[in-house]
């Protein structure tokens, strides 16, 4: 593993620097999509190429380097989803910037979620001999992403912008709420998804790599979140309801028999 | 606090004493329902063999669906003469008038429950072996677990558009855990439970609707007040 | 402490723009206030601020020196609304439906002669009539009337005048909106004007 762990650090001081050096302006979160992007190119490469394949799996398990980051941000996502929920019922003065928080993070975990589902049967019907199957992870996971389905399915449903808010934040409570129950009551069910192997069963290098690609996941996810929680401010000032208009003058007040 | 359990109980009066004058809604209900199992019965080829293994589902996935017909009665007779904002100004508190439709939407999908057990008996050959007092528990926390988060669903969808699919792509995902307790529960209870892991299923269903019927009272007045 | 309504620099928007866009005037207790104005010029709008329908998005409206907003809860009680609007459930009678408000309220009124007082014992349900009915079960110190007379016939307009003098004898505050103002005229003390959600 020796040498490896430069590559990180190597791509930020890069990144950091050409950021610095930079000409042309750019907003903050260009910065972190662009080393999130290196991030990611460096560990994939590092997963599907320079690390050996897994012990029992092979290269079949080179999927998880993808399918394990998008499970961890997926989880991530709808975690600030839940909090810009929260903070949009709960804080009025910043309502808007919280709603927007959860629009964002609610569309890119859902995309996650998808990815997530789908790399999962990929990567299932080689090494279990089925898509799919019932058990609580893999249950919880599409009954979460379903949920936040319904949450971007009520929100295009609703025109009115404070209504809106109000319900996509309720509808975003309960989803949230939702997951842990889900997962508690299918796992009583039955179980059969991978035990979550401890790093100590895998090999350094694999972890290693697998640890880039979720923080390379984590800065990309930040980044979509972001982009698409200044769109929704764009949005949100293009259908800002006008300025009050003035005071009247005294003359005009009070009642005239 | 009393104040507060004398309006839940008028609220609750109010609507059962609504369904009770229309006798054809409850009906309609039971006879959608009785559709549903019939459909099943068909859809899975008829053997008994089956059916008595999924009569738990079924029976269920009936008292499911005839939830998101009633949930929506319940909110239409409000907004037909809009009648609720009436309730509101009253003034009812919001959480009053919560509780009082989520307890009578309870009791409209435990008397379907209920009429649709002995016919599911019949027509799959499920007999219930074991406690008829915990299967009876099961139709009761069961309807509550769909009751509450779907009353508070019901409001928000009648003032959406799309209101009949909004309804059930928002309820569906989030009684799950309710669904697989339920369906898991009573199948144990009519297979007579050797081992006796009904009880473990009930308490996640009421620990399931502790939490819906909590945050639904929290949720509800906000909702109804800032529209 | 002010007795009666004040209104103070309120505004409310719909969408994309303000219907009632800051409005301030004062009606003291037993004067009754006409509100005339043409569709969309925010009558309706500002009427059901003051019912606490609708949350002020700015400035505030006071009734006997208490926000009517912030504290809802205990001023509803002395609001009546009348809307067209008929706020019953068509599934239960007159007798019934008054009798779900009673129990709301936590009231215990002889229903029967509630009923024959109004004349629901005789006549179909109307806004007018039910309005009544609950003015009867409740004495409101701020009463307010959506277009009371445009909608409805002679004898419902004479029970609403009745019902207006009434109100007022009792030292209560009435707003009526109409677009009528000759036949509101008689028993209205004052008369602002909206005009695009500000006076006129």
């Amino acid at each position: 593993m020796s040498g490896y762990e430069f590559g990180p650090i190597g791509l930020f001081l890069f990144v950091a620097l050409a950021a610095m050096r930079s000409r042309l302006p750019f907003r903050w979160e260009h910065g972190i999509g662009v080393y999130g992007l290196a991030l990611f190119l460096y560990g994939q490469y590092g997963g599907l190429v320079i690390a050996p394949p897994e012990r029992m799996m092979g290269d079949v398990a080179r999927i998880l380097y993808v399918h394990v980051p998008a499970a961890w941000m997926t989880m991530v996502m709808f975690t600030w989803a839940f909090v810009g929920a929260l903070g949009a019922l709960l804080w009025r003065s910043k309502r808007d910037w919280f709603d927007h928080l959860s629009e964002a993070a609610t569309e890119v975990g859902v995309v996650l979620g998808c990815l997530l589902l789908v790399l999962g049967a990929i990567f299932a019907r080689p090494t279990w001999g089925v898509y799919w199957t019932w058990d609580p992870r893999l249950t919880a996971s599409a009954i979460m992403v379903l949920s936040f389905v319904g949450v971007i399915l009520l929100r295009a449903l609703v025109a009115e912008r404070d209504v809106r808010v109000l319900w996509a934040s309720t509808a975003t409570i309960l989803a949230f709420v939702n997951i842990p129950i889900t997962y508690m009551a299918v796992r009583w069910w039955r179980s059969m998804h991978q035990l979550q192997s401890s790093p100590d069963t895998m090999s350094d290098l694999y972890v290693f790599f697998l640890r880039v690609n979720a923080w390379a996941f984590l800065a990309l996810a930040t980044w979509f979140v972001v982009r698409r929680w200044r769109i929704a401010h764009a949005q949100a000032l293009l259908d800002a309801p006008p300025e009050l208009p003035p005071a009247p003058s005294p003359a005009a007040a009070g009642g005239a028999a | 606090m009393s104040a507060m359990l004398g309006q839940i109980a008028a609220i609750a009066r109010k609507d059962l004493l609504i369904e009770w004058r229309s006798p054809s809604r409850i009906s309609g209900l039971f006879f959608f329902s009785l559709a549903l199992l019939l459909m099943v019965a068909f859809a899975t080829g008829a053997s008994t063999s089956i059916l008595h293994k999924i009569a738990g589902g079924s029976l269920w996935l009936g008292v499911l669906l005839a939830s998101t017909r009633s949930l929506d009665l319940s909110f239409s007779i409000e907004t037909d003469q809009d009648a609720l904002e009436g309730l509101l100004l009253w003034p009812v508190d919001p959480r009053a008038i919560y509780y009082g439709k989520a307890v009578a939407n309870t009791m409209v999908l435990v008397v379907v429950a209920t009429l649709l057990t002995p016919l599911m008996i019949a027509m799959y050959d499920a007999p219930i072996r074991g406690n008829p007092a915990i299967f009876a528990g099961f139709i009761l926390f069961g309807s509550a677990a769909l009751a509450a988060p779907g009353t508070l669903y019901a409001l928000l969808t009648t003032r959406a558009r799309a209101a009949s699919v909004l309804l059930p792509v928002l309820l569906f995902p989030l009684v799950v855990p309710a669904l697989v307790a339920a369906s898991a529960g009573t199948t144990l209870v009519m297979e007579g439970d050797p081992m006796v892991q009904a009880p473990s299923w009930l308490a996640l269903l009421v620990a399931f609707d502790a939490l819906h019927w909590s945050l639904g009272g929290l949720l509800f007045g906000r909702v109804l007040e800032e529209t | 402490m002010a007795e009666g309504l004040v209104i103070d620099d309120l505004a409310r928007r719909f969408g994309g723009r303000w219907a009632v866009a800051r409005v301030s005037l004062t009606v003291p207790r037993g004067t009754v206030m006409m509100l005339t104005g043409a569709n969309g010029s925010g009558k309706t709008t500002l009427l059901r601020c003051l019912a606490t329908a609708l949350r002020p998005h700015h400035g505030r409206a006071l009734f006997d020196g208490q926000d009517l907003w912030q504290r809802r809860a205990s001023m509803r009680p002395r609001i009546a609304f009348l809307s067209h609007q008929l706020r019953l459930y068509d599934d239960l009678s007159a007798r019934d439906n008054l009798g779900v408000w009673a129990d709301l309220g936590g009231l215990r009124p002889d229903i029967s002669a509630l009923l024959t007082q109004v004349g629901l014992e005789t006549h179909r349900p109307d806004p007018v009539r039910t309005f009544s009915a609950r003015m009867l079960l409740r004495q409101p110190d701020l009463v307010l009337m959506d277009e009371p007379f445009s909608a409805f016939d002679p004898p419902g307009q004479q029970l609403i005048r009745d019902v207006v003098r009434q109100a007022k004898q009792r030292g209560a505050t009435v707003v009526i909106t109409t677009h009528v103002p000759e036949i509101a005229q008689a028993v209205c003390d004052t008369r602002v004007h909206l005009d695009a959600g500000q006076i006129a």
